[in-house]
């Protein structure tokens, strides 16, 4: 048995969580969480953990617009999806909502457009 | 948005600043009824800081979802816009006074004077600049704030540099620290000169933790090296009254210094009109309607106290709209004169003063690290309101209500404290 202390990161409580991992490192059980979903977030941390990505993109005038995954993708894609986003040239039109990407290095999630072009 | 003639120099409600605080009191006057508002935004749209904050984390209270700050801010520009909430951009306050007459700026009109009804100061705040942390050494290029490399990045597309490291461990110093790594830049340490962090503890775990980021407490930026362009900093840790053992000084090559030192009230109007300000907070003295010793003018957000999340902010601008609404109706109701005292554990409150026999929400922020501590609400020797906290912490806004039945008492003065187990 083995233990590991986490930090939730689904809200900004922050709560500080204990987990009891078994042998093969899966969760057996979770303390310190003060909803649900601190559970959750400690078992697929411990086996798989997942980050949404925030960033901008660049338009083909040359200004930037915000965007995000619009759910988390394993934590190791992190950085190969910055790469896909800055390969991408959209337009400075798009609008908030619009998606730039679909299933975005294969995940289940897409890249969406947050915000206006300053 | 409404037409806005250029004859009309007097409105019912006048909201200066644009941000999330100032969208938020607006929506909120106008669901309580008033017709007759006006944004003022010298920005040119409205948002506020929250269109350069890109990441997400916003709006978990206010809308069940997680947002990041442009969506957030659309939302609440889509409301204004939705019930024809007249804004004008490109419009600077540059003087309001306690007959609340509201002098602005801008390029169509000139310099115009309103007449308001009520006022609502929503100007958000401002970084502490760096010539406040007195560092020795060279005035290299290379140092910014942590808001300005923000605005950089996520606003015009351009990185401030390539090895960073950044003094002081607030929100906005973190969150950097994680976009400056994701765009190709190194960031060598975050230094703190308090023995604990500034910022969310969630920040710590996804903004530093994931890409094994140093985050050094107790220890702060000594000297800053370079001519032109900064080439190292060196670093020390500091004893129990922040005073650099330099037997620790290290140096660190790195050709950017971020400056995440905490935020101040913007309240350069709110001096200027001679409205009692809050020592500690830096924003102004209110009462739980959130009107500032000035009748009929009211303050909420960033301008007030320095809020860490935007969500505690739109709901601070609600009590803020709903009440100018009541004032220029003449139904404000003022049946009491209470003032709320400190020790020296809590900080600050918001409000300072209670005027109203009503359930009130009162906002404040700890001193120091406490854990396993009671909150207390007393007046006199009598305990009005206990309860137990795991851990109360200076970088986390906390809240207590104070209902009906603790208000009315003997009208003496009320004192929230924390008491050690
Ligand atoms: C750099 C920075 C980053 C931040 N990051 C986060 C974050 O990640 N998460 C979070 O929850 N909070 C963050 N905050 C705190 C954030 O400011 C608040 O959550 C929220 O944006 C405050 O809203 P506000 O409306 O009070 O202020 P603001 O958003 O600052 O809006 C104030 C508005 O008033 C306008 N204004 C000011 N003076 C005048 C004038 N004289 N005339 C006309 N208009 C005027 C400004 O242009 C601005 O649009 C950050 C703050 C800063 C400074
Ligand atoms: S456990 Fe629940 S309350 Fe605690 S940080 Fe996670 S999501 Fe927030």
């Amino acid at each position: 048995m083995k233990e590991r202390i986490l930090t939730c990161i689904i809200c900004p409580r922050g709560c500080t969580l204990r987990v009891t991992l078994d042998e093969a490192g899966v969760p057996t059980s979770v303390e310190g969480n003060a909803c649900p979903r601190g559970k959750t977030y400690a078992e697929t941390e411990c086996t798989a953990p997942m980050r949404t990505v925030t960033s901008t993109v660049r338009c083909t005038d040359g200004s930037v617009i915000p965007v995000k995954t619009d759910r988390a993708i394993p934590k190791r894609l992190v950085f190969d999806c910055m790469k896909e986003i800055n390969l991408l040239r959209v337009s400075p039109e798009c609008a908030v909502g619009d998606i730039l990407i679909e299933h975005i290095l294969g995940t289940d999630a897409s890249l969406v457009v947050t915000g206006k072009k300053p | 948005m409404a037409y806005l003639s250029d004859e009309k120099i007097s409105f019912g409600i006048v909201i200066v600043g644009g941000g999330p605080a100032g969208m938020a009191a607006a929506v909120a006057a106008y669901d309580a009824g008033e017709r007759d508002i006006l944004i003022l935004e010298r920005d040119n749209a409205l948002g506020g800081i929250l269109r350069q904050c890109i990441h997400n984390g916003f709006g978990l209270h206010r809308f069940g979802e997680e947002l990041t700050g442009p969506e957030y801010a659309y939302k609440y520009e889509r409301m204004v816009e939705e019930r024809g909430i007249a804004y004008m951009l490109d419009t600077m306050v540059i003087g309001i006074d306690k007959e609340r007459n509201l002098t602005a700026v801008n390029r169509d009109r000139g310099i115009f004077t309103i007449k308001c009804g009520a006022i609502i100061l929503a100007m958000g705040c401002r970084e502490r600049p760096r010539g406040a942390l007195n560092i020795a050494g060279t005035r290299p290029a290379g140092i910014y704030t942590a808001g300005t490399a923000q605005k950089y990045v996520n606003m015009k597309g351009y990185m401030p540099g390539r090895e960073v490291v950044i003094l002081g461990s607030g929100d906005i110093g973190l969150i950097m620290a994680r976009r400056m790594t994701l765009e190709g830049a190194s960031v060598k340490a975050v230094c703190e000169l308090m023995p604990y962090s500034g910022g969310l503890a969630r920040n710590i775990e996804q903004c530093l933790n994931d890409f094994d980021i140093p985050l050094y407490l107790s220890t702060t930026v000594v000297e800053i090296h370079g001519k032109e362009r900064v080439e190292a900093v060196t670093v020390a840790e500091v004893d129990e009254r922040r005073r650099p053992k330099l037997e620790t000084a290290r140096t660190i090559p790195c050709d950017t210094l971020l400056l995440s030192c905490g935020l101040i009230p913007e309240n350069e109007l709110t001096k200027d009109a001679g409205i009692p300000l809050d020592a500690i907070t830096n924003g102004a003295v209110v009462n739980g309607d959130r009107e500032t010793d000035v009748e009929g003018i009211f303050a909420c957000g960033n301008v007030l106290h320095v809020h860490d999340l935007v969500d505690y902010v739109s709901e601070e601008a609600v009590i803020a709209g709903t009440s100018a609404v009541r004032y220029i109706r003449g139904e404000s109701g003022r049946d009491a004169d209470i003032a709320l005292k400190t020790d020296g554990r809590v900080r600050y409150t918001v409000p300072q003063r209670i005027t109203s026999l009503k359930d009130t929400v009162v906002y404040f922020r700890v001193a120091d690290v406490y854990k396993d501590a009671y909150l207390v609400v007393k007046r006199g020797e009598e305990v009005l309101y206990k309860r137990k906290k795991q851990k109360l912490a200076p970088g986390e806004m906390e809240t207590v209500k104070l209902t009906e039945e603790m208000l009315k008492g003997d009208g003496g003065e009320l004192r929230l404290s924390i008491e050690m187990a």
